[in-house]
């Protein structure tokens, strides 16, 4: 079941939440919507689910939502056969586990309607599925967070959606707890293939978990591709930079300024000469402990201040201190004409990757 | 991907649709209920008095009789308010902070003014506070004559409004963080320094809004008030006693005038404990 | 006004123990002081009603409450308030659900509104009533040609019993329903329950406690409403008298005795009322802290 957004557009008061959003998601496939908070990510879910409304333009055709070229823009969202999973997850608080997974289906009209026995199979299979065999007759607050997670999966889930919504599904757990969702809900996708969007802030959980992921930043997309794509050629100065640590360097010495984008372990520390593409730098201070060693250094020309990674291998045999000297070798980097350039001014492939000083 | 500004796009209008169903339904009915249970009947009230004269409106809101009422209706509900200010934040105190055998009671039994019907109020307090009765007896020798009597009046409003400043101000009292005193601690202030100029500001607001909500509840009060107060034109009878007792002799118009000068009253002081509330909690005043 | 800052909501906070401690003088002062003046003005009073009441002996007691005017006063405030307590949940529940799950402009002046019979005299409750209704009033001739009575008569005690506990409900509603949000419901919507459906199966069973302590409330003060119901009642023996006003009766004809065991009934229900809205409190609070333990336990796993 594939997804289709078509400029939607939707405004709190003063606060725009989209401004004209396509989003197109292929049929049983992982997506993710990433993006920092306020970006729009959050709204665009909820306008799929049919729990908001787009803001009407004049175009009519604005804020259409399709489900496999079909279009429910006007159909409820009981109707639309979206399973959703709330962000706090929205059990029903006095309703027995059991219960909040039957609900979806007991609450079908009667003709429509599984019987007892059926539904109760069709729960218990699902507390198979989400591990929680045994557990029906509690209530939500007697279950752990992780757990309560599932319940509301499993409660999605019930009434066989054509779509999965997931909104920020692992926001509220801690760590390790969310580290274990995540690989049990990407094997549980392998098995269902129900199309999926979910929503999230964290770069690592999209890149990890997803099949597609769509960067919003300021109620517009940014950018839309697989993880390896999205990670490795960025589509804007913001994206690289939500994406994990980056080193943001101004070129300064050609006439027409652009800036500099290299991650961390995209830099290779020399201590002899490397070639006339090497930066020379200073060491600042080495941080030593993990299975990467973090260098900073100021670099030579601008002082502009570089963070390096580096193996811990190769950190011992460099045997750094502060204050050495050493050459810098960018393995990748990426290009954008400086500050001040106007989204218009961008080339439609926005970016000149290269690899500099790759001869060496 | 890219769309034009938000500026640039022609003919933006909000689409009110709402997700969850039943707004026309619930709001039509909330309207509908209000307006002929409650707005419906307080206007009446305001329609007729406009049928009066000035010189007509002025003379019934101002005879000698009405003043002294009002001086008196007034003054009590003010001095039973500033009482229950005064020993409603010590009652909160001592409930929120100390352990002490019949808390959860003492706690329990603070209700009481809302749940005891007024009449039944009124007539035990005469009854306890009449020359004859317990407490009144052991007054009596020492010239304190407290049933029939401004005191009197005063006992019953003090009664009726000592919920109020206890339930405003426990809340606040249990969400303060303990942070504040300890800081305070830390810096060098006694315990009695820490209370009167950390923790008394911190619950000035919601003694301000009891306050005002106890003065109002006693303004209008009448159950409890026309047992103890003996009803003595010129000295002991308030205002609503004054309302019923014209409406008593078919003096609508009367009745009608002052019921318009207590609703002003009512609804400046409902006025009044909106806005306190908005200035105590406004962003200008915290961001100070 | 009554209730006010007392629902459910604010109780939530659980007691927090404190590190700094008053100095002994200080407590012991403002403990005698609050127990003082609870003792006086509350303890007391309550203790004299049923002192006065038994007065003469259990006897003369229950001769009181048996009399005939007496059981017609107590029929005429159950009826009243049979009435006036399913009104007010009808109105509480359409008004919490509008403010609570919605946005829309003039919100705040329907809550402030809902709020205003609280700011009316009861005395001024009765009067306007008897400006619509009563032989000089904007409907009265029109009544008086159907033969319909409303003032001095069952409708018009209700209308005002109506009038003084119109926020009741609502406003333990609105807070509690606010509080709780719209997930839930928002829940229901996509799994494809109705909006009937949806009030039934999850507002109605999370509201309950606080509808409930509302309807407590409620039930009080229309048993014990006396200035309003006063002004419209009439005053007529064995017909238009509920219980307060029957007090206020046998008070004045000096039947002392009498007007405190009957006023002992009403005093009985304020208790059963306050012991109610303990136990609601009581067992909100446990269920709030069963929710933290749980909460505390998912950041330990």
């Amino acid at each position: 079941m594939s997804i289709e957004v078509r400029h939607a557009w939707k405004r709190f008061g003063t606060f725009t939440a989209l401004a004209g959003v396509n989003l197109s998601v292929p049929s049983g496939r992982l997506t993710a919507l990433l993006g920092p908070s306020g970006s729009g990510k959050t709204t665009l879910l909820r306008i799929i689910a049919g729990l908001e409304s787009p803001d009407a333009t004049s175009d009519p055709d604005s804020g259409k939502v399709l489900f496999h070229g079909e279009d429910v823009s006007n159909v409820p969202a009981g109707r639309r056969g979206v399973g959703f999973v709330f962000q706090h997850y929205a059990l029903f608080r006095h309703l027995t586990v059991f219960e909040n997974i039957a609900f979806g289906l007991s609450v079908r009209p009667r003709r429509d309607r599984p019987t007892t026995r059926q539904i109760a199979d069709r729960v218990n299979e699902l507390l198979d599925l989400i591990q929680l065999s045994g557990l029906g007759g509690r209530y939500p607050d007697q279950l752990s967070g992780g757990q309560r997670q599932r319940v509301a999966l499993a409660r999605a889930l019930a009434v066989q959606p054509r779509v999965l919504l997931l909104d920020e599904p692992f926001g509220a757990l801690d760590a390790r707890v969310r580290k274990d969702l995540r690989r049990w809900l990407r094997t549980l996708h392998e098995r269902l293939h129900v199309t999926t969007v979910f929503v999230t802030h964290d770069q690592e959980e999209a890149l990890e978990l997803a099949d597609e992921v769509v960067v919003m930043n300021q109620a517009r997309v940014e950018q839309v591709g697989p993880p390896q794509e999205v990670y490795d050629r960025p589509a804007s100065p913001f994206v690289i930079e939500f994406l994990g640590n980056v080193n943001r360097l101004e070129r300064g010495r050609t006439a027409a300024k652009s800036v500099l984008y290299v991650r961390p372990h995209d830099i290779d520390i020399r201590r002899e000469f490397a070639g006339e593409h090497a930066v020379p730098a200073r060491v600042l201070h080495v941080f030593s402990a993990g299975n990467y060693g973090r260098v900073s250094l100021s670099r030579g020309d601008t002082g502009d201040t570089i963070e390096a990674e580096v193996p811990r291998q190769q950190l011992r045999e460099l045997n750094l201190r502060d204050g050495d000297r050493v050459n810098l070798v960018f393995r990748h980097v990426r290009l954008f004409p400086a500050e001040g350039f106007r989204e218009e001014d961008l080339p439609s492939e926005p970016s000149a990757s290269r690899d500099a000083g790759s001869g060496i | 991907m890219r769309t034009p500004h938000p500026e640039l796009s022609p003919n933006l209008r909000t689409r009110r649709r709402r997700v969850l169903p039943g707004f026309g339904l619930t709001l039509g009915t909330t309207l509908l209920f209000l307006s002929l249970i409650v707005l419906l009947p307080l206007s009446a009230a305001f329609i007729r008095t406009a049928g009066l004269s000035w010189e007509e409106f002025w003379g019934h809101v101002s005879s000698p009789r009405v003043v002294a009422s009002y001086r008196l209706t007034f003054g009590a509900a003010l001095a039973a308010a500033a009482a229950n200010a005064f020993f409603g934040v010590i009652v909160a105190w001592v409930l929120v902070r100390y352990e002490f055998p019949g808390r959860k009671i003492v706690d329990a039994l603070v209700d009481l003014p809302f749940a005891l019907p007024t009449a039944v109020a009124g007539i035990a307090l005469t009854a306890l506070y009449a020359p004859t009765g317990w407490i009144g007896g052991l007054l009596e020798p020492l010239g304190i004559k407290v049933a029939y009597t401004p005191l009197g009046i005063w006992v019953a409003l003090t009664f009726i409004g000592l919920p109020f400043v206890v339930r405003t101000v426990q809340p606040v009292l249990e969400e303060l963080e303990p942070e504040l005193e300890e800081a305070a601690a830390t810096l060098g202030a006694t315990r009695t320094q820490t209370l009167r100029r950390v923790v008394l500001p911190a619950l000035l607001p919601a003694t301000c809004t009891g306050f005002t909500l106890a003065l109002a509840r006693g303004i209008g009060e009448y159950g409890s008030v026309v047992f103890i107060s003996g009803n003595m034109p010129l000295r002991t009878e308030i205002t609503p006693l004054l309302i019923v007792t014209k409406l008593e002799q078919y003096d609508y118009a009367g009745a009608t005038a002052l019921a318009v000068v207590m609703l002003v009253v009512s609804f400046a002081l409902l006025f009044g404990v909106q806005l306190l509330q908005r200035w105590f909690f406004s962003p200008e005043r915290h961001g100070r | 006004m009554s209730g006010t800052a007392s629902t459910l909501v604010h109780v939530a906070q659980p007691h927090r123990r404190r590190t700094l401690a008053d100095p002994p003088w200080l407590k012991r002062t403002l403990l005698v002081v609050a127990i003082g003046f609870v003792a006086l003005f509350l303890v007391i009073p309550l203790g004299a009603v049923f002192v006065e009441a038994l007065r003469g002996g259990f006897r003369l007691y229950w001769a009181a409450l048996t009399e005939p005017d007496a059981l017609a006063a107590v029929r005429l405030t159950l009826l009243a308030a049979a009435i006036a307590v399913p009104c007010n949940v009808v109105f509480g529940l359409a008004a919490a659900w509008t403010i609570a799950k919605f946005d829309f402009r003039g919100k705040s002046v329907l809550t402030t509104l809902i709020d205003l019979p609280f700011a009316v005299s009861p005395v001024i409750a009765g009067l306007v009533y008897v400006l619509m209704f009563g032989a000089q009033g904007w409907m009265g001739e029109w009544l008086a040609d159907r033969d319909l009575r409303i003032i001095f008569a069952t409708p018009g005690i209700v209308l005002a019993t109506v009038f003084v506990t119109f926020p009741l409900v609502a406003r333990e509603l609105i807070p509690l329903m606010q509080a709780q949000g719209r997930d839930e419901e928002l829940a229901a919507l996509t799994l494809g329950a109705g909006g009937w459906k949806t009030f039934w199966r999850v507002t109605l069973p999370n509201a309950k406690w606080g509808l409930f302590y509302g309807v407590v409330l409620c039930n009080a003060r229309a048993m014990g409403e006396f200035g309003a119901v006063s002004v419209v009642s009439g005053h007529i023996r064995g017909e238009t008298n509920t219980i307060p006003l029957h007090v206020e009766i046998l008070y004045n004809e000096y039947q002392t005795q009498a007007a405190f065991a009957v006023a002992s009934l009403l005093t009985l229900l304020a208790l059963l009322t306050m012991l109610l809205k303990s136990l609601i409190e009581w067992r909100h609070r446990r269920a709030l802290l069963a929710a933290a333990h749980a909460e505390t336990r998912t950041f330990a796993s």
